[in-house]
């Protein structure tokens, strides 16, 4: 579906890249702010594109952002190619967490991610198939009125 | 409270601090989980931690805090010192632990604030 008006851009994620890691969601953030989103609106996608982004760092193989903003809406869409989710229910609970040790030596791990990203956005909704990846769809309104 | 008076009080170390050391401080924060910094802090929080890695600078610039410390006399990588420069992200670091250094900070904060 093409954003009438709207604004796309595509993000490549390299899985196990620490290095570039935080750098999309850095830039959506610098696009929102360009555009003058409000600030309380920025401060709820940073905190969704970086948990977005940081799965797929840490347990794809690779995977795709793309940010799509309208007139009305805000959309982050990740899909990558990596090991999946066996019990989505069990990894949108707090605390649950499979991350390594190495992972969880850098301060990551604490199961907060998935549900960070619901409880910030509006409307989020996730898929994924063992041993193909995870899509993730992640939607904020910039009226509080066009919630569904 | 100014980061510079923060760092002078709390007798910080500092590793690099590119962006000056006017920056306003509005509270600290202090965890060693990237994810609840990142869902908890506030914009212009001096964040406490024993992290090191690169990732915390990250996290810093999405969050717009002014500035982290490191406790217990840790070293950062070389790559988080590095991205620390690029991105202007205050590196202090103190001896201290982080209950010790949060006791501190939150003490003058509060102080600071019956002042004004
Ligand atoms: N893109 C993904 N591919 C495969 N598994 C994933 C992906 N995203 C999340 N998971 C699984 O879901 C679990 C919960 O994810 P969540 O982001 O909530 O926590 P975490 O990444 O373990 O820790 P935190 O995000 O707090 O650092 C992960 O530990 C992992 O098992
Ligand atoms: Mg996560």
């Amino acid at each position: 579906m093409e954003p009438e008006n709207g604004f796309i851009q595509e993000f490549k994620v390299k899985g196990g890249d620490f290095s570039k890691a935080g750098s999309i969601s850095t830039e959506i953030k610098e696009i929102l702010q360009e555009v003058g989103i409000d600030s309380s609106i920025i401060r709820r996608v940073a905190i969704a594109s970086y948990e977005a982004e940081m799965n797929m760092v840490m347990y794809s193989r690779k995977g795709e952002v793309s940010f799509i903003l309208d007139s009305v809406k805000i959309l982050i869409k990740t899909s990558d190619e990596g090991p999946g989710i066996e019990d989505i229910d069990k990894a949108m609970q707090e605390g649950f967490s499979t991350a390594t040790d190495e992972m969880r030596e850098m301060g990551f791990g604490a199961g907060m991610g998935l549900p960070n990203i619901k409880k910030h956005s509006d409307e989020f909704k996730i898929t994924s198939e063992i041993g193909k990846g995870t899509n993730l769809s992640i939607t904020f309104y910039l009226e509080q009125q066009n919630k569904q | 409270m100014k980061l510079k008076e923060i760092i002078e009080k709390l007798q910080l170390r500092v590793i690099t601090a590119q962006g000056g050391f006017e920056t306003e401080v509005t509270g600290g924060y202090t965890s060693d989980l990237l994810s609840d910094v990142m869902a908890n802090s506030q914009k212009g929080n001096i964040w406490i931690t024993l992290q090191t890695h690169q990732n915390i600078i990250a996290v810093a610039k999405l969050k717009e805090l002014s500035g982290i410390v490191l406790v217990k006399g840790r070293e950062p990588d070389e790559e988080t010192t590095n991205k620390a420069e690029e991105e202007k992200i205050p590196l202090l670091s103190s001896k201290e632990s982080a209950f010790s250094i949060t006791g501190k900070l939150y003490k003058l904060i509060s102080e600071k604030k019956i002042d004004a």
